[in-house]
């Protein structure tokens, strides 16, 4: 018998705490394969975010570090500056990204820093409790936008991915989900695509968006979720590629 | 070629994502549940072509995916008519 696929040894052997169908456990798994093809586990610091991924450090099998909320791309420009051979990695969810650290991903873009930043875009805060999100969409019903999300009094979804396109600092973003077997094995080229340009040292920060989905506070099953990222989710957060730099300059 | 999937039933959190990816419906929700009271998924191993779509899809990536080896065939002897050529098969 050949093995065909087998858990990756960058990934611990161990249970995860998130709850049964959750898109955190495949992003894991994803960036740890990364890692291991890419055979930069020696070499490679991730930082954990807040948010229900906070104990990420438990799971990938290289060194990480835990910040202060939304502090990632900050704490990671000192560290890559200290460490220009170390590949850089932050972690982060809406919360943590989109919400609270929305200074720290853009300036950390503007100055062009060499990191790669995994963005898990599931639409709620979950580990406080399913509460509205800036990327939460129009009409989403979380815990705080009880009759779903207004554009008046509560605004709009946040699209961080096309906001940091426009920054020249931002050499690759882009925006890719786990709805189905095709955009995961995608979402892993990408990821595989944004580690490269930082271990080529390309100049300025890459960005992978993944739509992840979050069947307990969405109140659907895991396969509804998915089926939610496609139908919904998509529509607001357009998959694809946002930038590249290598290609668009060729 | 057939392969075959295992799953760690202990560690399966019954989300179903690989009942659903699976174009064989090879895998099954258990009638038992774990030490952790989910009902895991089971793997039926009937028509499992080694696609890996469960594996890929899998939160907790406790599925690992064999395919079996074909065996090697070698032609031993063919038939004496030569406009019915036959091969006789051996599996090693």
């Amino acid at each position: 018998m050949k093995t065909q696929f087998k858990r990756t040894p960058v990934l611990k052997d161990c249970p995860t705490h998130y709850c049964p169908g959750c898109g955190h456990g495949i992003a894991h798994r994803l960036l740890a394969e990364v890692i291991e093809e890419l055979g930069i586990q020696d070499r490679t610091i991730g930082i954990a975010p807040v948010g229900c991924a906070v104990l990420a450090y438990n799971y990938l099998d290289v060194d990480m570090i835990e910040v202060a909320h939304g502090r990632a791309p900050a704490v990671a420009t000192g560290m890559k500056r200290c460490n220009p051979d170390r590949i850089i990695f932050s972690y982060q969810g809406d919360g943590d990204l989109a919400a609270i650290g929305t200074a720290e991903i853009i300036h950390a873009a503007h100055r062009a820093e060499q990191l790669t930043v995994i963005f898990i875009n599931n639409a709620v805060f979950g580990m406080t409790g399913g509460q509205m999100a800036p990327t939460t969409v129009l009409g989403q019903v979380t815990a705080t936008t009880p009759e779903g999300r207004q554009s008046h009094g509560e605004g709009y979804p946040l699209q961080v991915s096309e906001l940091l396109a426009l920054l020249p600092g931002a050499i690759y973003v882009e925006r890719c989900a786990l709805s189905n077997v095709p955009r995961i094995r995608q979402a892993k080229a990408a990821m595989k695509h944004a580690f490269e340009l930082q271990m080529q040292g390309a100049p300025g920060l890459s960005l992978v968006e993944i739509l992840s989905p979050c069947p307990t506070y969405w109140r659907m099953s895991p396969s509804d979720a998915m089926q939610w990222i496609e139908d919904h989710m998509s529509k607001v957060f357009p998959l694809g590629r946002l930038k590249d730099m290598e290609k668009d300059e060729r | 070629m057939a392969g075959r999937i295992v799953i760690d039933m202990e560690r399966c959190k019954g989300c179903g994502l690989c009942i659903t990816v699976c174009p064989k419906s090879n895998i099954v929700v258990a009638s038992d549940s774990n030490k952790s009271g989910y009902f895991p998924a089971q793997a039926q191993n009937r028509e499992c072509t080694a696609c890996t779509r469960c594996a890929v899809i899998c939160p907790e990536g406790i599925i690992e995916v064999l395919l079996e080896e074909p065996d090697r065939v070698r032609i031993v002897a063919t038939a004496a008519r030569r406009d019915t050529p036959r091969m006789v098969e051996e599996k090693r």
